[in-house]
């Protein structure tokens, strides 16, 4: 069934598809209609979960762990300052193995107060042991956020589909939304091994002395370095049940591409705008969008990139003090390589400024000018 | 014949709770824990965030109860609680009831939040706070469950608390919750009573158990049940019930109160208080017993 449906309502109808089970979510803007469907649906019986209307993001996180550790399968959405709240329970999901999936609309952070998109949100929870997915069109959100419960609940390990206020969240597209059957029989329910059950009673994330900690996190890394690859095998799996494929990246005329352009989010379609403008010019451009950031996929993205003579990466967010942060992994990621490209950093589109492909455009010229950067922030756009 | 004297026990001889606990000698939380467990039964989850009971139950892989506990996060039992018995329902256990097991900080102070929300829901949770008046479990740190007059390490002798106990039962009633009741570890067949009512009862049921620390109160281990029940009968720490927010009844009536001195004389943590800061605090007992006692 096709139907034309806003960037949140594709959060929502994932999350019906993939029946979740208890849902705890608080309103915040630009997240809101996310939660206001799927309350809608589970008022009507369209979706058979719990719907915990909690006073604030971090009960809403609390609740979902509570859940998730008694065996439900679980969903919630936030954003910005919401997500920023929950800080502490995103640690508690990934350390307590709880395979929650969460939407997360990238909303800049305060102050000022900003409801417009950028990534810092999201980027700053970079090291809570949450998978991340960073999406760029409303198709992507509904099967992504689908996958993302396959990849967590094989692995224990809780995800966030992530993308961009307004320019997604609020945009409409044509989506083609998943048959149930079929969803079902690609994402089977949610059967935990260890949960909180009378019936095998344990006891869960008590006091753990540094004789055993190191090892949990261990465990939790070496489960994190299989999600690429799992998340390949799910993709593929889903090719064949859907008829399109998920992957860790998106690579839009890569293959013979001197120059590339590194993106994620919406502004990876941006980007192809300007790549196949630039190719009309002569230019050998090509884009590669990072759609799996944690964990990073750092083969694939090695791959894509050797043969280039140039690499710009575009960052909607900043690490002050230091770079954009998809520039600092990318630079890590080639880093001991032989023969990988010179890599430039550019930020853009902070508080959610746009960004255009004449933005693209400015950032070839600027990085073709020189044969390596000349400073590690190209700033696009900023008024000084 | 010689005929033999039997004791007859008022509570469940069934044990939910293990000795080989890590709690200090006399503590009125672990009491609290072992005669409310006997009242609720085994189909029982527990939820306790940051506080003594974190430690007390016994570091990973060990655990001092025999019923689940999940471990969470400070200011998050009741929201926790909350999303276990979710999680549980939709998935067709429907018995089991979960219980949040919090101290005075968890419940006053940080974890407020969660459990007014927990309360104007009313989720089927029952919240559980031991009360021993401060923050024991990092060293007997204020909170807002620290009585007027009190010494603890951030409310020095010279700079004692010069502000009352916050009144978390008038905050929890004017939840208009279905059961709310005060307790106390010198009362055991009262405490189970009240455990099993709020076992049966649907929505949110908040405990409130007055639990001594001697570490905290400088107090002796052998006195802990002595202190909480001087505390019940100078009406320091009165118990009662109240239904729907509203309807209140005595539990253990005191016909005439003993002097709050017998009380603080006790502890350590009064020892500096003058003869004017007693009387004061006697004559703000006397008040509030006398509101409770108009209020039903």
């Amino acid at each position: 069934m096709r139907k034309v449906i806003m960037g949140n309502h594709a959060l929502s109808y994932g999350a019906m598809l993939a029946r979740s089970q208890v849902i705890a979510a608080y309103p915040i803007t630009p997240q809101t209609q996310v939660v206001e469907l799927l309350s809608e649906m589970c008022a009507d019986g369209t979706l058979d979960a719990k719907f915990i209307k909690v006073e604030s993001e971090h009960s809403a996180m609390a609740a979902s762990l509570g859940a998730s550790l008694a065996g439900a399968r679980t969903f919630t959405a936030t954003s910005a300052q919401g997500l920023a709240l929950m800080h502490e329970l995103l640690h508690w999901a990934s350390g307590g193995r709880l395979p929650v999936v969460m939407g997360d609309i990238n909303r800049a952070m305060a102050p000022g107060w900003s409801i417009w998109t950028d990534q810092n949100d999201s980027l700053s929870q970079r090291d809570t042991g949450w998978i991340q997915f960073y999406c760029a069109s409303n198709q992507e959100v509904v099967d992504t956020v689908i996958q993302a419960f396959k990849v967590s609940e094989q692995l224990l390990i809780p995800s966030m589909v992530v993308l961009d206020a307004f320019a997604l969240s609020h945009t409409y597209e044509v989506v083609e939304i998943p048959d149930q059957a079929k969803v079902d029989a690609y994402l089977p329910p949610f059967r935990p091994k260890y949960k909180l059950t009378t019936a095998d009673p344990h006891a869960f994330f008590g006091l753990t002395a540094p004789e055993h900690y190191m090892e949990l996190r261990y465990k939790l890394q070496k489960d994190m370095e299989l999600v690429p690859g799992l998340v390949e095998e799910t993709g593929r799996e889903f090719e064949k049940a859907f008829g399109r494929r998920l992957g860790l990246i998106d690579a839009y005329r890569c293959d013979d591409a001197d120059f590339l352009f590194v993106t994620s989010g919406t502004p990876g379609y941006t980007a192809r705008v300007a790549v196949d403008d630039l190719r009309a010019e002569g230019v050998k451009a090509g884009n590669l969008r990072i759609i799996l950031f944690r964990p990073f996929p750092f083969d694939a993205v090695r791959k894509a990139l050797k043969k280039a003579r140039k690499v710009a990466v575009l960052d909607r967010n900043l690490s002050y003090g230091h770079h954009g942060i998809f520039y600092q992994e990318v630079k890590s990621a080639l880093y001991g390589h032989e023969g990988m490209p010179p890599v430039f950093g550019f930020v853009a589109g902070l508080g959610g400024r746009d960004i255009t492909p004449g933005d693209f455009k400015e950032i070839y010229r600027s990085a073709s000018a020189t044969e390596r950067p000349a400073e590690d922030i190209g700033w696009i756009g900023v008024k000084r | 014949m010689k005929k033999e004297r039997t004791m007859k026990l008022t509570l469940p001889e069934e044990e939910l709770m293990s000795p080989g606990h890590l709690a200090c000698q006399g503590c009125g939380a672990t009491m609290a824990m072992r005669y409310v467990l006997k009242a609720l039964g085994p189909k029982t989850i527990v939820c306790i965030p940051a506080c003594c009971w974190a430690v007390i139950d016994g570091p990973f892989p060990h655990s001092c109860l025999s019923v689940p506990i999940f471990h969470c996060a400070f200011e998050a039992a009741a929201s926790t609680a909350a999303g276990v018995k979710a999680g549980l329902e939709i998935t067709g256990d429907t018995e089991t009831t979960v219980m949040a097991w919090a101290g005075d900080g968890g419940t006053f102070d940080i974890g407020i939040q969660a459990l007014s929300g927990a309360a104007e829901r009313n989720d089927d949770i029952l919240y559980v706070c031991y009360d021993n008046e401060a923050y024991m479990n990092t060293g007997i740190q204020r909170s807002s469950a620290t009585p007027y007059g009190a010494w603890t390490t951030t409310t020095p002798v010279k700079h004692f608390k010069n502000r009352p106990k916050k009144d978390i039962d008038a905050i929890m009633a004017a939840h208009r919750i279905p059961y709310l009741a005060t307790a106390s570890v010198a009362y055991p067949e009262d405490m189970f009573k009240k455990a099993k009512k709020a076992k049966e009862t649907k929505g949110t049921r908040f405990l409130h158990i007055y639990a001594p620390c001697p570490s905290g109160w400088k107090s002796r281990p052998e006195d802990t049940v002595k202190l909480a029940r001087l505390a019940v009968q100078t009406g320091i720490f009165p118990l009662y019930e109240i239904e729907d927010g509203e309807r209140t009844t005595i539990s253990i009536k005191v016909k005439e109160r003993k002097p709050i001195n017998d009380y603080l004389r006790l502890q350590g943590r009064f020892r500096h208080l003058k003869e004017q800061d007693i009387a004061d605090m006697q004559a703000e007992v006397d008040r509030k017993n006398e509101r409770l006692l108009k209020s039903c």
